[in-house]
């Protein structure tokens, strides 16, 4: 484990090296953001909007108690979606749809020798493959968390005007009451780790891929295992330190 | 000039490398021959620093390669090209994308001078008009040329080609063979080729050094090898009964 951890570090570290030329790079960058930005939009719109109804729903279920004020509903979704739903749940969703992608684009390019051939051309090639990742993931991931958050209270106050349970004037009303900016700042706190987390474990899985086509699904699947096993933990940290 | 001085390389126990010695002139297509298993492949990555040897030298025009760390070596790498067996091209790019990749790195030509060289690269080897073209609607011999024309993108002085006809016809592995030759005339490359085709051996073969157990076995012309007393030389370039019936006549 603690080898494993040593040759993490090392390869971050070589990851950051001095760029060979920057406009390279910067396209790089640019690249991986729309495709983990754009690319993962569609799944964060959905999962979001399903999750906040489904918290609203489940909130009011538990609420029934007249000596509770209806608007409370409201309160808790709001804290809950920006705490917890929107950042981890995402973060886990990505994990799959980011991290599974860096992790098996990365080993076939180790496995069919083109990671060789960057290196003889005398690339760093963790840097040209691995940082315009991390940097990418570190900036579209609490964007990504950032809309997942408006559409998840959307998705609550969606479910207030379906299900008639709690009247949406009370959710909006709850959402508006004992607003605490601390939740935000956690919420983008976990956005940057968990996206930081995302791209460098599943880029370390797929560096050290060796084999063949069942090494690279194997190396995707301990990508992203590890990584929501390291978002989970994180998010626990996170929570523990900042709240 | 490459020299090559005593190498050793063991993966764990295994010691696939046992104290090869040997010269690659400029200007030469220096083969290195063996059958599967000997080490060839071992060797050409030791040469190039995608391996480190465990003992020995690697000296490019008398400066110690294996001795140099990464940033040292990057003088050294871009004057390299190198065919992969696979042709190893990014699948994420274009052919053209392809041979202008080391030249956005690592040179500050223009748009249109890259695009120029591209287009130089893929006439030299008769690809032109292909720029446009992914690597996944390539064949095999098309990929092995395009490999080939982004190796000699930044003109190297060495050329290093692994395989260069596994997988192919024996007419487009001929073709690829011809066109490792004109380059190393052409640019004077001192180029090393890893092979066990036999037509490779005896069309271009002006240097070859056969590797067996992970040692220098023989090392000779292709006009000395069809006559060598050499056991373990002779029942590799004579296995086909083909080769054994053309004895003769060699």
């Amino acid at each position: 484990m603690f080898q494993s951890l040593g040759r993490y570090i090392l390869l971050l570290r070589l990851s950051f090296r001095k760029p060979e030329k920057l406009s390279v790079y910067r396209a790089e960058i640019l690249r991986e953001m729309v495709s983990q930005g754009i690319g993962s939009l569609g799944i964060i719109c959905i999962i979001s909007v399903f999750i906040g109804a489904v918290a609203a729903i489940q909130v009011a279920f538990q609420l029934v108690s007249p000596l509770v004020p209806r608007a409370v509903v409201g309160s808790i979704s709001r804290d809950s979606t920006i705490l917890e739903f929107s950042p981890t749940i995402s973060a886990l969703v990505l994990s799959g749809r980011i991290g599974s992608s860096i992790a098996s684009q990365i080993g076939t390019m180790r496995v069919t020798e083109q990671i060789d051939a960057l290196e003889i051309m005398g690339v760093n090639a963790p840097g040209y493959l691995i940082s315009p990742k991390i940097i990418s993931g570190i900036s579209m991931i609490p964007l990504l968390v950032i809309i997942s958050v408006i559409l998840g209270l959307t998705g609550g106050y969606i479910a207030c005007l379906l299900s008639r349970d709690i009247a949406p004037a009370d959710f909006v009303a709850g959402l508006q009451n004992g607003f605490n900016t601390v939740t935000v700042t956690v919420c983008a706190v976990k956005a940057v780790t968990f996206g930081f987390i995302i791209t460098s474990v599943c880029s370390y899985f797929g560096f050290y891929t060796s084999g063949g086509a069942l090494e690279v699904g194997q190396s995707a699947t301990k990508g992203v295992v590890f990584s929501c096993i390291w978002i989970l933990f994180a998010d626990l940290v996170i929570s523990s330190l900042l709240l | 000039m490459i020299e090559v001085k005593d190498i050793y390389k063991t993966f764990g126990e295994h010691e696939v490398l046992s104290g090869i010695t040997a010269d690659f002139k400029p200007g030469k297509n220096n083969l290195i021959i063996g059958s599967s298993g000997s080490g060839k492949t071992t060797l050409l990555k030791c040469i190039v620093g995608l391996h480190e040897p465990t003992n020995g030298e690697v000296l490019y025009n008398k400066e110690n390669f294996t001795a140099l760390k990464f940033e040292a070596r990057v003088p050294i790498r871009k004057q390299i090209g190198m065919l992969f067996q696979n042709s190893a091209l990014f699948d994420s790019m274009t052919v053209e994308e392809n041979i202008i990749f080391p030249l956005n790195l690592f040179t500050d030509m223009s748009k249109s001078e890259k695009t120029d060289r591209a287009n130089f690269c893929l006439k030299r080897v008769n690809l032109e008009g292909k720029n446009r073209l992914f690597p996944s609607e390539l064949s095999g011999g098309m990929k092995k040329r395009v490999g080939i024309a982004r190796a000699i993108s930044m003109q190297p002085k060495y050329l290093f080609v692994d395989e260069p006809n596994s997988g192919l016809d024996p007419k487009t592995a001929i073709l690829i063979d011809e066109l490792i030759a004109e380059l190393t005339e052409e640019y004077q490359t001192t180029t090393v080729v890893v092979t066990h085709d036999m037509n490779s051996v005896m069309g271009i073969g002006d240097n070859i050094i056969f590797l067996h157990n992970g040692q220098k076995w023989w090392e000779g012309t292709n006009k000395e090898i069809a006559h060598t007393d050499n056991k373990e030389l002779n029942s590799f370039v004579f296995a086909s009964k083909f080769m054994l019936a053309a004895r003769g006549k060699l």
